[in-house]
C-alpha cells in the first residue's frame, strides 16, 4: 500500500468512498507519523482517543454520500477552542484552559466527519513570523538546506500547521492569518494556504488577536485540498456578527484550470529594494506561467503598499491590547502567585507579566500607547485612514478589470531558528511585507509553492483575488500550480 | 517623538503588565524602534479620508431582544483559577 499519510485529501476521500482504506487505518498511520516526529514539535497536544472515536464514527457513516471530509485526519491550530481539549494559543497565560465550547470552524469540520489528531504549535497569540514566540518551544521546518542540518523555521504564526502538513503528519490543517500567518508558513514549507475574504469564515471560538484582520483558513498539500477544506470551514454564523451571510460555493467544482482571458495584475510596488534575485526570478517565472496559460498580464500600481506594514503595526497591536485585556487571572487560565497584601492591581500586573511572552507584552504595550489619550488621533486614526487608502488601491485595480494580482509570498526562503534573535522587532515584521496588505484590505489571498531556491528550500507565490471570489482565485491558483508543477518533498531526517 | 523610561513605565502600568525597573530602558528603546517605523505614516496625505471602520461594508445583523443562552454557571466557572460558592474569587478590592 502507498504511504497513507502522503495522500491528498481528495485521494483519501476517493479511497475511503471506494472502501480501499478505512478512516481507522488512515488515522493510525497519522498517529504513528506524529509519534515519530516529536523533533518537529508540531503537535503540542495529541488527541489520539478523540481521533480514534471520530475515525470509528466516520467509518460507520461511510458511503458514497458521506461528506468530503468524512474520515479525513486533520491537525488543528492551538488558537481554535476545542471542547475539553487544551486550547491555549501557545501562551503560558492560558495554561490549563480547556474550553467548554467548540469553535464554529472545528464544529463544522467535525460535523463533516473530519478527525482531529491534535493541536498544533504556533506563535503565542499568533504574534510572530517564525513560531519562536510559542510557550511550547519552536516548531521546526521539515525542510533543510542542502547539505546543512541547521534547524529552520516553518514560519509563523501557523508554523506547527505548516510543518505538520509538509511532513505528512496529517492530511490538512487549520490555520489563521492576521498579517500573513497562513501564507508565509505555507510558502516556507512548500504547501498551499489560503486566507479567505474577511467574513467568509466564522471567528467564533478562535482566540482573538486583531479582530478586524483575523481570518481562519486551510493549509493543505495542494489547491484542490485547500478548496475542499475551505468549503467545510466557511459559511454564515450567527455567533460572529462580522460573518457574511453569503452562500458558500463548491470551490472544488470551480477548479477547471482554465484562466484564458483572465487579467493578472503585477504590482510594481512589490518590487522591493534588496529583494533577493531568486524571489525576483520566481516572480517573473510565475508571470510567464500565467501568460502561457492564456491570461493577460498587466502592470499595475498599488501606491500605498509601502505604508501597509506601519499601518498594520498600529491597528493590530491596538486591537490586540483590547482583546488581550481579558487575560486578567480571574476567569480562566493562570493566575500569578500573590504575596501577602497584594491587591487586585498586583494580581493583574503579575499575572500578565508572567503569563505573556516578550513579543506579546511588546505588542500589548504598543497598542496601549497608540490608543492612549493624546496619541489616538496621531497613530490609531491615521493608521485607519491609511488602511482605507490601501483598500482603495486594490478597489481601483479591480475596477480596471484586474481579476487577480500576482506577487511573491515572502521576501526570502525559510531562515534559521534563532537567526533573527538579535535583530530588532521590525526586522521580523518585514516577513509579512507582501501578505499584510491583503489583511488590511480584507481580501482573499493564497500562497502556492512555485519553486526551490539554490539551497533547495521551497518558495511560494501569492495570488490576491476580489472579495468573495475565492472560487475564481482558487482556480487561478490551480492553473499556477499545474504550471509550476512543484513536486519536491522534504527528505525525512526526523 | 521619543519614549523615555518614565513613559515606558506609564504604558506598562496602563497595560497592567509589571515591568522590572531595570528592564525599562531596553523596553523604551524597543518602543522607539517600532514607533520610528510607524512614523512613516506621517508621509501619507490623508486629508478628507475617513478612518476605516469596517473592512467589508456591512450592516450588523439585528435580532429579537430575547434570551437565547444562559444558565451555565458551572461551565462559566470551570476554568477559573479561584472560584468559590458560585463566584469568581479575587483579592480584596475594597478596604
Amino acid at each position: 500500500m502507498t504511504d497513507l499519510t502522503s495522500l491528498t485529501i481528495a485521494a483519501a476521500r476517493d479511497a475511503l468512498r471506494k472502501g480501499d482504506v478505512t478512516s481507522a487505518e488512515l488515522t493510525e498511520a497519522c498517529l504513528t507519523a506524529i509519534d515519530g516526529a516529536d523533533a518537529l514539535n508540531a503537535f503540542v497536544h495529541k488527541t489520539p482517543e478523540i481521533a480514534r472515536q471520530q475515525a470509528a464514527a466516520a467509518d460507520a457513516r461511510r458511503g458514497a454520500d458521506a461528506p468530503d471530509l468524512n474520515g479525513i485526519p486533520l491537525g488543528i491550530k492551538d488558537l481554535f477552542c476545542t471542547k475539553g481539549v487544551p486550547s491555549q494559543a501557545a501562551s503560558r497565560i492560558l495554561d490549563g484552559f480547556r474550553p467548554e465550547y467548540e469553535s464554529t470552524v472545528t464544529r463544522q469540520l467535525f460535523e463533516a466527519g473530519a478527525v482531529m489528531l491534535g493541536k498544533l504549535n504556533m506563535d503565542e497569540f499568533a504574534m510572530g513570523s517564525s513560531n519562536e514566540t510559542s510557550v511550547y518551544g519552536n516548531a521546526v521546518n521539515p525542510w533543510r538546506r542542502e547539505g546543512d542540518d541547521t534547524a529552520l523555521t516553518p514560519g509563523g504564526s501557523s508554523g506547527g500547521s505548516a510543518a505538520a502538513v509538509a511532513a505528512g503528519l496529517c492530511l490538512g490543517a487549520t490555520g489563521t492569518d492576521t498579517g500573513g500567518s497562513i501564507r508565509q508558513p505555507a510558502a516556507f514549507t512548500g504547501i498551499t494556504g489560503i486566507k479567505p475574504t474577511y467574513g467568509r469564515v466564522s471567528r467564533w471560538g478562535i482566540i482573538a488577536f486583531a479582530s478586524s484582520l483575523d481570518q481562519a483558513g486551510p493549509m493543505a498539500r495542494d489547491v484542490r485540498d485547500a478548496a475542499i477544506l475551505l468549503r467545510a470551514m466557511a459559511g454564515h454564523d450567527p455567533l460572529d456578527s462580522t460573518s457574511a451571510d453569503l452562500p458558500v460555493p463548491d470551490f472544488e467544482a470551480m477548479l477547471t484550470g482554465d484562466i484564458r482571458g483572465k487579467t493578472i495584475g503585477i504590482p510594481r510596488e512589490y518590487r522591493m529594494d534588496g529583494m533577493p534575485d531568486e524571489i525576483e526570478s520566481l516572480w517573473a517565472e510565475g508571470r510567464r506561467m500565467m501568460e502561457d496559460a492564456g491570461a493577460r498580464i498587466v502592470d499595475i500600481s498599488l501606491p500605498h503598499t509601502k505604508y501597509a506594514l506601519p499601518a498594520y503595526y498600529v491597528v493590530a497591536p491596538a486591537e490586540a491590547s483590547s482583546n488581550l485585556a481579558r487575560y486578567d487571572g480571574v476567569r480562566y487560565g493562570r493566575r500569578a502567585k500573590l504575596a501577602q497584601g497584594d491587591g487586585i492591581a498586583e494580581m493583574y500586573e503579575k499575572t500578565r507579566a508572567e503569563g505573556f511572552g516578550d513579543e506579546v507584552q511588546r505588542r500589548v504595550m504598543i497598542g496601549t500607547y497608540v490608543l492612549s489619550a493624546g496619541f489616538y488621533d496621531a497613530y490609531y486614526n491615521r493608521a485607519r485612514k491609511v488602511r482605507a487608502l490601501i483598500k482603495r488601491d486594490f478597489e481601483e485595480a479591480f475596477a480596471n478589470g484586474v481579476d487577480a494580482i500576482l506577487t511573491p509570498a515572502t521576501p526570502s526562503a525559510a531562515f534559521g531558528l534563532g537567526e533573527m534573535a538579535d535583530a530588532d522587532p521590525v526586522q521580523m515584521y518585514l516577513n509579512d511585507v507582501f501578505t499584510v496588505t491583503v489583511n488590511l484590505a480584507g481580501l482573499p489571498g493564497i500562497s502556492v509553492p512555485a519553486g526551490l531556491d539554490r539551497q533547495g528550500l521551497p518558495l511560494g507565490l501569492q495570488l490576491i483575488g476580489r472579495p468573495w471570489e475565492e472560487g475564481d482565485l482558487l482556480n487561478t491558483a490551480y492553473a499556477l500550480e499545474r504550471a509550476a508543477n512543484f513536486v519536491a518533498k522534504p527528505g525525512k531526517w526526523w | 517623538m521619543s519614549i523615555d523610561k518614565d513613559t515606558a513605565a506609564r504604558v506598562a502600568h496602563l497595560a497592567r503588565i509589571r515591568v522590572d525597573e531595570e528592564r525599562l530602558p531596553a523596553l523604551a528603546e524597543e518602543f522607539n524602534a517600532i514607533l520610528g517605523f510607524i512614523e512613516q505614516l506621517n508621509e501619507v496625505d490623508v486629508d478628507g479620508v475617513e478612518p476605516m471602520t469596517s473592512v467589508t461594508p456591512m450592516r450588523l445583523k439585528r435580532r429579537e431582544d430575547v434570551v437565547t443562552d444562559g444558565d451555565r454557571q458551572a461551565e462559566v466557572l470551570k476554568n477559573a483559577p479561584d472560584a468559590r460558592e458560585g463566584f469568581f474569587a479575587v483579592p480584596k478590592v475594597v478596604e
